[in-house]
């Protein structure tokens, strides 16, 4: 594996083996971000909605709530593509 | 197989300056905060004691759906005397928003971070002071740092957590959420229409009624983007409501 790392470097120059490392770990900086923010707003929209189906009457307050939870989930996931384009772009 | 350029990140959000110092992004905010006060400006001179017509209605829906949507949900009827003020940040970042969509336009002013910024530092300064106002300076940071119900040994825990999230991360989440849905959107578009147009000009002839693929998700994305301008104006006045809430009744 390293010789071929070796070889590789040698091919390009620093400048292309940082922008190639910066898309690389952008992806993964992305990927790894949208995982548990995924899940959580899963969970969280499911409950809602198992919440509205119980009890109707409710439903107005159980939908601001969950909003409000969606977007507190749904910021890291956001943070995690704000260091995407920090990387990759800038 | 087809190679597709992506441009230059700075060749699809920033622009040329139309004269010094002012750009399309400035031209956007002018615009939405001039049409949202010619909007309210022209309502109220009809005489309010006959039904309303025309775009009076309009403003008294937009009025009602702060009322009822935001005030009435997270702060209850004291909070009412925050309806103009909710109104207008709803009403902005919505009209900031929409020119993502809009042909000709097709930029949200949003995507940039200044703008967004600086309503969420806005909206900092304001709960801060709101909070100091109503319960004094010593009240508010004893309600916020020392939230009671909590065992005395856990504060060493607990202070420096709830330090930092109400004073530093909440402006940033504020400023983060609206700039990066807006961007998100905007790069989304660009890579769809990218797409579709070296797909409808490819060489090779098999390849154009490919294009129809990503031309289809660019209209469903379209679309979702007016969703998606709605709800951040809506998830922004909402979030401020909840601050602003939070500063001037303290959770007992």
């Amino acid at each position: 594996m390293e010789a071929i790392a070796q070889l590789i470097a040698a091919e390009m120059t620093p400048a292309e083996l940082k922008n190639n490392a910066a898309a690389a770990s952008a992806g993964y900086a992305y990927g790894l971000a949208a995982i548990g923010p995924g899940i959580g707003i899963g969970y969280l929209v499911g409950k809602s909605v198992e919440a509205m189906a119980r009890q109707p009457e409710a439903a107005g307050m159980v939908r601001t709530t969950m909003f409000l939870g969606i977007a507190f989930t749904e910021a890291l996931a956001l943070i995690g593509f704000v260091v995407f384009i920090l990387l990759k772009f800038a | 197989m087809i190679a597709l350029d992506f441009p230059e990140i700075n060749s699809i959000l920033v622009w040329k300056d139309l004269f010094p110092s002012f750009n399309k992004i400035a031209l956007i905010a002018v615009l939405a905060a001039v049409i949202s006060i010619t909007i309210f400006l022209l309502a109220v001179r009809q005489d309010h004691k006959e039904a309303p017509k025309g775009i009076r209605n309009f403003a008294e829906v937009i009025v009602e759906f702060i009322e009822d949507g935001v005030v009435m949900q997270t702060m209850g009827k004291e909070g009412l005397a925050w309806t103009p003020f909710l109104l207008t940040m709803f009403l902005f970042i919505y009209l900031c928003n929409v020119p993502g969509i809009i042909p000709f336009f097709q930029m949200p002013a949003t995507a940039r971070m200044a703008v967004p910024l600086f309503l969420a530092l806005m909206v900092w300064v304001i709960y801060n002071v709101t909070g100091i106002k109503h319960q004094g300076v010593g009240g508010y940071l004893k309600s916020t740092l020392f939230p009671p119900g909590v065992p005395k040994a856990l504060y060493i825990l607990v202070t420096p957590i709830e330090f930092i999230s109400a004073i530093i991360v909440r402006p940033f989440s504020l400023a983060v959420r609206l700039f990066a849905n807006m961007m998100a959107g905007h790069i989304l578009l660009v890579t769809f229409a990218l797409l579709s147009e070296a797909l409808f000009q490819a060489k090779d002839k098999i390849l154009i009624p490919v294009g129809i693929l990503p031309f289809f998700m660019l209209v469903f994305l379209t679309s979702f983007e007016v969703l998606v301008a709605f709800l951040q104006a809506y998830i922004f006045a909402m979030l401020t409501a909840v601050y602003i809430g939070g500063a001037t009744h303290p959770e007992h």
